[in-house]
C-alpha cells in the first residue's frame, strides 16, 4: 500500500484518474483502503427535481445511487437508502445554502455541496465539497485559462456536543490549470494536497459557523500554500535549469 | 463483496506497468520502479515491461550517461540512435554500449566510417556543436548538449539539402528537498540548399516536480520557427546559436511571465484570494444570507 501511495505522489497529477485504476486493478484486495485514501477529481449530477446540479461522493453514495442535497432524493432511485436524521437533514439544508454563498464570494461560481451524517456517540461528519471549472468555456471570468479546475474536499468530524466542542477537519485540494498561446506555448501546472486541522470551538457560535470559519482558514491557507510554496518551487526549479537572461548577463564580466 | 476480480493477464499487467514507467517524472524512474515492483509482485512481467518502457523513456528525457574512458557524456537521443542500445557521441565519435534499465554506459567503441559524417557534413556539424557548448555552458549551470545529422549525412559537397539537429539538455535532481526537474530543446535545422536557406524548428519540453507533502507537477511545451542564411561552416553556426540564444532567452521571460501572472490573474479563475468585500466571510450573519439568496433568485443570478 505504501508503495502505491508512493505512486500516486509521483506520476503526473493530471494523470490520477488513471493512476488510481490502474493500480486498483493491480491490487483489486486493497480496493477498499485505496478509494479512502486516494481523492479524485470530483464528478456531478444534475438533480432533476431542483435543477440544480450536486456532487458525487464517498459520503452520499449508496450502491450506485447518489443523494441530492437540494432533493434529499437519491439518483437513481432506492429502496432502503441511508437519510440523514431531520434534524441534521435541517442543519445540512442550512449549510448548503449559506456554503452556495460563500461559494459565490470565493469561487465567482461553481458547484457546491453538503453533506452529513450521524456517527456513533453522538458525534456527526459533515463534508463540504466544491468543484470550479475556470476555464474560458467554463466559468473563467476572465478567460485565461484553456483548461482549469479546482476541486476541494473538506470533511469535518463534530465531535460530541459540549461547551466547547472539538472540530477535526481534513482537507484535500486537487487543482489542474493550462494557458496555451501561440507565443509561449502550453504552460500546465497541477496538483494536489492535502491537511488536517483541529480546533474546539464554543458550540454557542452555532456548528456552521464554526465549520465556516475552519473551512475558509484552511481554504486560504491551501491556496496561498500551493500559490507560493508549491508552484514557486516548480519556478524555482526552472529559474535553476536555466537562470534568467539578466542573471546570466550579470554572471559574464567574471568569465 | 465476495465477487472474484478477474485476474489480470500477462499482457495487461505488463502494458500497465509500462505506462507507469514512461510516465515518471524526470530523475525518478528509479523510484517508481521499486514502489512498481511492490505493487506489481510479478518480476517476469516487470523485467519485460522496464525492458521497453526504459528505453521509451530515457530516450524522451534526452537522459546524459557518462562513458567509461574519459570520453566525457553521452546523451541518449533517438538521434543518436544506432541500435537498440547504442549511441553515438558525435562529439567524441565514440559509440556509448547501454543498459537501458540500469540507466547507466557499459561500454564504448570507436564509431565507423558508415556511422559519421562526411567531411562536408563534419565542417557544419562540428561548427556548429562548437558553438553550441560555449551558449550552454554559459545558460545553463548544468547541461549537456550534442549536434547529429539525420539527414543526408553522406552529402560531399554543397548542391544537396541536409539536416541536422540540435539537443539541449538539463536535470536537476534534488530528491532530499522533494523536488526535480527537466529542460530540454530540440532544435531541427534544415540546410535548404536550392534556396540557400536554413530553417530552424526549436521544441521545447520543460517539467518540475515538487512532493513534500503534496504532488504539484509544472509541465510545459512550446514550438518555433525562424530561418537563417546558408553560408560557410562558422557564420551558419554564429547565426544559428544567435537564433537559438534568442529564442530561448524569449521563452525563459515568458516562462517567468506565467509564473507571475499566476500569483495576480490567473490563479483567480479558480479561487479568489478574498471576495470582492476583501473581507472574510460573514459566516454570523445568516439573515443577510436569506436576503441575499431571494435577491439573486429574483435577479436570476442563480443557476
Amino acid at each position: 500500500m505504501e508503495a502505491a501511495m508512493g505512486l500516486m505522489r509521483r506520476m503526473p497529477p493530471r494523470h490520477s484518474e488513471t493512476t488510481l485504476s490502474a493500480l486498483l486493478s493491480l491490487l483489486p484486495r486493497h480496493s477498499s483502503d485505496l478509494l479512502s485514501q486516494v481523492d479524485l477529481p470530483l464528478q456531478v449530477l444534475p438533480d432533476v427535481d431542483s435543477g440544480k446540479k450536486f456532487i458525487l461522493c464517498e459520503y452520499n453514495r449508496d450502491a450506485d445511487s447518489y443523494r441530492s442535497p437540494w432533493s434529499n432524493k437519491y439518483h437513481p432511485p432506492l429502496e432502503d437508502a441511508p437519510y440523514p436524521s431531520s434534524k441534521l437533514r435541517q442543519l445540512e439544508i442550512e449549510a448548503n445554502d449559506i456554503f452556495t454563498v460563500y461559494c459565490d464570494q470565493y469561487y465567482e461560481g461553481g458547484i457546491s455541496s453538503v453533506y452529513m451524517w450521524e456517527d456513533d456517540h453522538e458525534c456527526f461528519v459533515a463534508c463540504f465539497l466544491v468543484k470550479k471549472d475556470g476555464s474560458k468555456t467554463g466559468q473563467g471570468r476572465r478567460g485565461y485559462l484553456e483548461e482549469g479546475t479546482w476541486d476541494a474536499i473538506h470533511v469535518i468530524e463534530v465531535g460530541p456536543e459540549e461547551e466547547m466542542t472539538r472540530y477535526c477537519l481534513t482537507s484535500t485540494v486537487m487543482l489542474s490549470l493550462t494557458t496555451d498561446d501561440v507565443s509561449s506555448g502550453t504552460f500546465s501546472l497541477s496538483g494536489s494536497i492535502r491537511r488536517q486541522m483541529n480546533m474546539n470551538l464554543p458550540v454557542a457560535d452555532g456548528h456552521l459557523s464554526n465549520m465556516g470559519k475552519m473551512i475558509e482558514e484552511m481554504e486560504g491557507k491551501l491556496r496561498n500554500s500551493l500559490d507560493q510554496v508549491y508552484f514557486g518551487k516548480t519556478r524555482e526549479m526552472v529559474c535553476t535549469l536555466r537562470p534568467p537572461n539578466e542573471v546570466v548577463q550579470m554572471r559574464l564580466p567574471s568569465s | 463483496m465476495a465477487e472474484e476480480e478477474p485476474e489480470l493477464s500477462d499482457e495487461q499487467k505488463k502494458g500497465i506497468a509500462k505506462w507507469f514507467l514512461i510516465n515518471a517524472p524526470a530523475g525518478e524512474i528509479q523510484y517508481v520502479a521499486k514502489d512498481l515492483k511492490s505493487v506489481l509482485k510479478d518480476d517476469a512481467v516487470y523485467n519485460e515491461a522496464a525492458a521497453e518502457a526504459f528505453h521509451i523513456y530515457n530516450k524522451s528525457h534526452l537522459i546524459s550517461l557518462k562513458m567509461p574512458g574519459g570520453y566525457g557524456d553521452v546523451l541518449v537521443t533517438s538521434y543518436g540512435e544506432l541500435h537498440d542500445n547504442e549511441y553515438l557521441d558525435p562529439k567524441t565519435t565514440q559509440v556509448a554500449i547501454v543498459d537501458h534499465v540500469k540507466q547507466v554506459c557499459k561500454g564504448v567503441r570507436s564509431a565507423t566510417d558508415e556511422e559519421l559524417p562526411s567531411p562536408y557534413i563534419e565542417e557544419y556539424r562540428y561548427a556548429l556543436e562548437a558553438e553550441l557548448l560555449k551558449y550552454v555552458a554559459e545558460a545553463y549551470p548544468k547541461g549537456s548538449c550534442s549536434v547529429y545529422c539525420t539527414n543526408g549525412k553522406d552529402v560531399e559537397g554543397p548542391g544537396s539539402d541536409f539536416e541536422l539537429v540540435a539537443v539541449i539538455s538539463s536535470t536537476r535532481n534534488s530528491p532530499n528537498n522533494f523536488c526535480n526537474g527537466s529542460w530540454r530543446t530540440i532544435w531541427k535545422i534544415e540546410f535548404k540548399d536550392d534556396i540557400q536557406i536554413l530553417e530552424l524548428k526549436g521544441k521545447w519540453k520543460v517539467g518540475a516536480h515538487y512532493f513534500e507533502e503534496g504532488n504539484v507537477q509544472l509541465d510545459a511545451k512550446r514550438e518555433c520557427r525562424d530561418s537563417a542564411m546558408f553560408q560557410g561552416p562558422d557564420e551558419t553556426a554564429t547565426a544559428i546559436v544567435h537564433l537559438i540564444r534568442h529564442h530561448e532567452n524569449e521563452y525563459m521571460a515568458s516562462l517567468e511571465g506565467s509564473y507571475l501572472d499566476l500569483s495576480d490573474n490567473t490563479f483567480k479563475e479558480l479561487r479568489r484570494k478574498l471576495p470582492v468585500t476583501r473581507t472574510l466571510f460573514p459566516w454570523h450573519n445568516t439573515l443577510l444570507f436569506s436576503f441575499k439568496r431571494e435577491i439573486d433568485e429574483e435577479l436570476g443570478i442563480r443557476k
